[in-house]
């Protein structure tokens, strides 16, 4: 048999921002027809050495062949004319557009002066049945799912002609039935003749559907495998650089009294719908609740509702005996609740702030730190350097701002500065996400800490690995409710998959 | 002398110093172009201004309206929001004062204490507005302003022609000699000068900001805002009163510039057919004072002086006083985009080197 | 009824240098960047087409004179259309204060240049061929609608098809799609190979021509000339009548004739004896304050392109 062609190639492709080394000669290389899966940690440099392909960032060294011929991959342009597509982890589609004009976008076919939207429709229509897409080329983006957001994406590579197919943590926003839905539609597009490249740091999808995983850790390819001769746990092993621990170590759990009880909670999303519909659930003194779920699913509502960043349309909030439905941030803190907001940058740091001006952001009100409307800059920085000190946090200086953190001591200066209030029940969300693997075990030892403390602790993520190692209990949003309750040595990835899902616990389907 | 040094490495201190330096080369070069002696209309600038101790007293009296207009603009800027309405915050001061001026008859002393208070809180309201219909309505705050300078221009012309009109003239009466903020002594020690008690609120003014800013709790709240909204949403800080309390504090500000004009300068309030512009320089002022009460305090002297010093120019040099208007938005264009002046330098530098290969 | 037609002919005569004006204002805006220097574009088209047309007919061109100024307005615009495209495109400065600087470099260089070429005078000398309103033929007959609509100045007819030629580039052409694309996902149309900081800087120099034919059309109807106060507002307002019109071109339209209208009804109500009572001040504000009103009361929270004011950086993708 003919040994496959190889597509694509990178030989010792170097990319340094100024300082910064983000990949260090990588060599890679794709055959056609192929799946070949990009594996590394966040931050490993996978997504620049794709951007690089895509023509989006320069090499500093290194050159790229395109079917044997080197080329000079510039623009995106010249990436989409030698047959290079790719989709981004963030869509790349204008909400007010249809399916038709967000594919057309950029290569518009016309009759006379106007733009040909029906001949656009139809030959989209035709290649979304050919690659069993199933896609409504008149539907507008701001209307359809993600996962079907994500086939726009997928069409609108194929529309372009692309032989190569590059999909930047595709699963990441999905359900598992769209994952396997997903992973179907790569294959048929590889058996079609087309080459896939899939960037992911999710062993189980690699296991499933690629045939060949390179390794990046660092900047720099650790290894080639051809994946039906390896193992998770060698992908692993390989990824972060030394054996894992699947297993965080804790203790078991010794629930007290109930000190969050939400009953019957309807919170609207941004769009006007119901996005938390109708909510009943208990978190006790002394556990730790992991609500997980897929993004998009009423956790960011449920959050702001509990803390008072947006308003209850209906039910109760009880913080150990005090109702906070509808109460200010402000008030809800004080009663007793602490949070470490999904998006750091955007809630829990004023980035242009120093340390101890981010330290004191929650309490700078309070007596010990202003007397009569003036501040105590000294009380701020000792509480900083108490913080700096306690959790390890590596800092430039305290006078700088924290922008120039790095993500994972941000977060320590959050956690730190949440930990410190003191609270009766601490929220989690996505408290790991973009950290390094150092980090992340960080973070959960304190939640377990806080855990054995006597709080109550909330965990929200998108990870079912860290709902499985953290949590004392689940819980499963589906759609702004919840679809079912259980306990992580009672379940397994499958099950929650499928509540996560919409199936209801113990059968049938929504 | 490492100080300094370390100081002028700043992109905060030099990308100023070379705007300004732009601009007053480029103004030179349109004069050449327009026939007319650059160095002449210079010395004539600079000589306006030092030219005897009334015209230093006058070119002060300039500063201080610019001082107060630059930080207007500089808090709502720090908040996160734009102040384009002191045009309109100043003629709702000038009128508040002019009323109380006017209309009501007081001791002195008191007089001018109770028309200042009343001339801020006239500006600090129609300031506060802007604010109002922002997080009630969410309506864009440059668009309100723009309106509200005009309505509140036509506001003044109204209540002036019902109640203070001065008959064959287009002004008000003038204001009680008891409400009166200048300072004889001193005005004749500028021989004439118009100096008021404006002068030495304005130095408390520019502390006070200072303090404001970097030392209180509302200071902080207002920089959290302005940094970033949703944290200060999350660590509880109420937005939309912080929004409203810094367009009043702004606002007031602004009313204070047309309070000291019409207590201490002029004494009357003109009705005009636009108003006065001095609350545009203010967006430059802040701009190029980089928002802080030094920078403030130092572009307004510049500006002051330039314009006051333009009066000199068309009289020596027959220049046009546009020129300098001119030079003053050059210096704002090459302030804004400091990229422009980077990419000036780096020309500049490939140059030399150049020219030393 | 000869009342309501005048009120209406003189809505259009007012509408029409808004209708410019907020066009040139939706065509930055779509793609993303904020117009606050429509003042300026229209004071600088108020100058150049007055300036233009009294050169041209001192040259002896007669009837073309107040043509040849139109162009000569969408020209000469484009140098400042050109400092806002540098300063918010290439330099990426913060897009309302490069309006202003626009605004007040406009309104001070028009002033210095009327000084120095009519020997320090502050207008222009009046212009003898300005338009003419134009009566169209038998429909301008018509009692009512032949006064209300069919009689007009050339511009405002013009204006119509540029409102039409707006709303069809925007919405029925590549060009347009693109250009919607670009002010509401600069990233999304990027990587579709559309070039993002090209298309908006070719908005803007556009936009600006466009604004540009605004103050012509004030300075070649209603003034014959260019003076300090020819512009006073009008390109605020514009900018309001695009807010107001959701950033669509007909919709811009309609803001433009609602902002004509209270316009007229100044002029045309202090005829009557009812009216003399109340300061004429009363009717000059009632523009600003029904926009406001509206604003605030009718429209409604309208928040624009998504990406409006934030400069496009590649690099951050």
């Amino acid at each position: 048999m003919a040994q496959p062609e190889t597509v694509l190639e990178l030989k010792g492709i170097t990319k340094r921002f100024g300082e910064v080394v983000a990949n260090e000669d990588i060599s890679f290389a794709l055959k056609k027809g192929e799946i070949h899966a990009l594996l590394g940690e966040n931050g490993a440099g996978k997504s620049t050495l794709m951007n690089i392909v895509f023509g989006l960032y320069q090499p500093t060294e290194g050159s790229i062949w395109v079917n044997g011929q080197e080329v000079l991959m510039d623009t995106p342009n010249r990436a989409i004319d030698l047959g290079i597509g790719m989709v981004h982890q963030h869509f790349k589609l204008v909400q007010p557009f249809t399916v038709t004009e967000n594919i057309i976008l950029g290569m518009e076919p016309k009759s006379g002066l106007r733009t040909d939207l029906k001949s656009a429709s139809s030959k989209i229509r035709q290649l979304s049945e050919q690659y069993g897409l199933n896609v409504d080329p008149s539907a507008k983006i701001e209307n359809i799912s993600v996962g079907m957001q994500q086939r726009v994406e997928i069409l609108k590579t194929l529309y372009r002609g692309a032989d190569i197919v590059i999909l930047d943590e595709p699963t990441a926003v999905l359900t598992p039935q769209e994952i396997t839905e997903l992973l179907a539609i790569m294959k048929r597009l590889a058996s079609e003749g087309k080459s896939i490249i899939i960037i992911t740091h999710k062993l189980k999808e690699i296991m499933e559907v690629a045939d060949t995983c390179t390794i990046i850790r660092r900047g720099r390819v650790i290894d080639s495998v051809v994946v039906k001769d390896s193992s998770p746990r060698e992908l692993a092993e390989k990824m972060v650089g030394r054996e894992v621990r699947f297993k965080t170590d804790k203790s078991a759990a010794d629930p007290k009294q109930p000190i969050l009880s939400v009953k019957d909670l309807k919170v609207r999303g941004d769009n006007g719908q119901m996005a938390v519909d109708g909510l009943s659930f208990q978190v006790r003194a002394g556990e730790i609740v992991g609500v997980a779920g897929v993004d998009g699913n009423g956790q960011a509502e449920l959050i702001e509702a509990l803390t008072g960043m947006r308003r209850v349309e209906e039910g109760e909030i009880d913080l150990d005996g005090v109702n906070v439905v509808n109460k200010t941030p402000r008030v809800v803190g004080q009663s007793g609740m602490s949070h470490i907001p999904q998006d750091r940058h955007k809630h829990g740091l004023v980035l242009d702030f120093t340390v101890p001006e981010n330290a004191i952001l929650q309490t700078y009100y309070k007596p010990e730190l202003t007397k009569g409307g003036l501040m105590d800059h000294n009380a701020a920085v000792s509480l900083a350097e108490k913080y700096v000190k306690s959790f390890d946090i590596r800092i430039p200086g305290l006078d700088v701002p924290v922008r120039a953190m790095s993500g994972g001591n941000q977060q320590k200066l959050i956690i730190a500065r949440e930990i410190d209030r003191r609270p009766k029940v601490l929220i989690a969300a996505q408290p790991t996400r973009g950290l390094d693997v150092g980090a992340i075990e960080f973070v959960h030892k304190e939640l377990i800490a806080e855990r054995n403390n006597g709080k109550g602790v909330l965990l929200v993520s998108f990870e079912l690995e860290e709902i499985m190692n953290v949590a004392d209990r689940i819980i499963v949003l589906f759609n702004g409710q919840i679809v079912g309750e259980t306990y992580p040595d009672q379940t397994n990835d499958q099950e929650l998959g499928l509540m996560m899902a919409g199936r209801r616990q113990g059968g049938d389907s929504n | 002398m490492n100080n300094l040094k370390r100081l002028l490495r700043q992109e905060s201190v030099w990308i100023p110093i070379i705007s300004i330096v732009i601009g007053i080369v480029i103004g030179a070069i349109v004069m050449l172009i327009g026939g007319y002696d650059p160095l002449l209309a210079y010395s004539s600038l600079v000589q306006k201004i030092f030219g005897s101790v009334y015209d230093v007293g006058e070119t002060l009296r300039q500063i201080v309206p610019l001082i107060l207009a630059g930080l207007a603009v500089a808090i709502a800027f720090r908040g996160g929001m734009f102040n384009i309405g002191v045009e309109g915050q100043i003629v709702m001061g000038s009128l508040g004062a002019l009323m109380v001026g006017n209309m009501i008859d007081l001791p002195p002393i008191i007089h001018g204490i109770v028309a200042i208070i009343v001339g801020a809180l006239f500006g600090g309201i129609w300031g506060a507005l802007v604010a109002i219909f922002k997080v009630k309505r969410g309506l864009n705050e440059v668009i309100s302003c723009i309106m509200l300078n005009w309505i509140a221009l036509y506001i003044s012309h109204i209540t002036i022609k019902a109640f203070m009109a001065e008959a064959g003239t287009s002004r008000s009466q003038m204001i009680h000699d008891s409400a009166s903020i200048q300072i004889q002594w001193l005005s004749d020690l500028f021989n004439g000068a118009r100096i008021h008690w404006g002068f030495f609120i304005v130095i408390f003014i520019l502390i006070g900001y200072y303090y404001y800013m970097n030392r209180t709790k509302w200071g902080y709240e207002l920089r959290a805002v302005g940094y970033n909204k949703h944290a200060a949403e999350y660590a509880g800080m109420n937005v939309s009163s912080i929004a409203i309390r810094t367009f009043f504090i702004s606002g007031a500000i602004g009313g204070l510039i047309g309070t000291f004009e019409v207590l201490g300068v002029f004494k009357y309030m003109a009705i005009a057919a636009n108003t006065s512009g001095t609350g545009f320089d203010g967006i430059a002022v802040a701009l190029l004072g980089m928002n802080s009460a030094l920078g403030v305090f130092l572009s307004s002297t510049l500006f002051g002086a330039l314009y006051y010093g333009a009066q000199g120019m068309s009289f020596g040099a027959d220049v046009p006083p546009e020129v300098i208007k001119m030079v003053i938005s050059i210096i704002i264009f090459f302030a804004a985009a400091p990229g422009a002046i980077r990419m000036f330098i780096k020309m500049f530098k490939r140059k030399s080197k150049r020219e030393e290969g | 009824m000869d009342i309501l037609a005048n009120l209406l002919n003189g809505t259009f005569v007012f509408a029409t240098a808004l209708i410019f004006a907020s066009l040139g204002g939706v065509i930055v805006e779509r793609t993303g960047v904020i117009n606050l220097g429509l003042e300026g574009f229209m004071v600088s088209g108020a100058f150049s087409a007055a300036i233009t047309t009294h050169y041209a007919e001192s040259a002896g061109l007669g009837g073309a004179s107040p043509w040849l100024g139109l162009l000569g307005a969408m020209i000469f615009t484009l140098i400042f259309s050109g400092i806002h495209a540098l300063a918010s495109i290439k330099f990426k400065a913060n897009q309302v204060i490069s309006g202003i600087v626009v605004n007040l470099l406009a309104a001070s260089s028009t002033f210095f240049m009327v000084k120095l070429l009519f020997e320090g005078a502050a207008e222009t000398p009046i212009i003898d061929h300005v338009f003419h309103k134009w009566s169209i033929p038998f429909l301008s007959d018509i009692p009512f609608l032949g006064n209300a609509f069919f009689t007009a100045y050339p511009t405002t007819f013009i204006a119509y098809i540029f409102v039409f030629v707006v709303w069809f580039v925007m919405y029925k052409t590549p060009l347009g799609l693109r250009m919607r694309a670009v002010g509401e996902h600069p990233g999304a149309a990027d990587t579709a190979g559309v070039k993002v900081n090209r298309l908006r800087t070719l908005s803007i120099l556009v936009g600006g021509s466009v604004a540009a034919l605004g103050g012509a059309t004030v300075a070649l109807t209603a003034n014959s000339s260019f003076a300090q106060n020819t512009i006073s507002g009008q390109g605020f307002i514009a900018l309001a009548a695009v807010i107001f019109g959701k950033w669509n071109p007909v919709g811009a339209f309609g803001a433009a004739i609602f902002f004509g209208f209270a316009q007229a009804l100044k002029d045309q109500v202090v005829i009557y004896d009812w009216a003399s009572n109340i300061p004429t001040e009363v009717f000059y504000m009632l523009p600003y304050l029904l926009t406001l009103l509206v604003l605030l009361f009718a429209v409604g929270r309208s928040s624009g392109p998504s990406a409006l004011g934030e400069p496009y950086d590649p690099g951050k993708r």
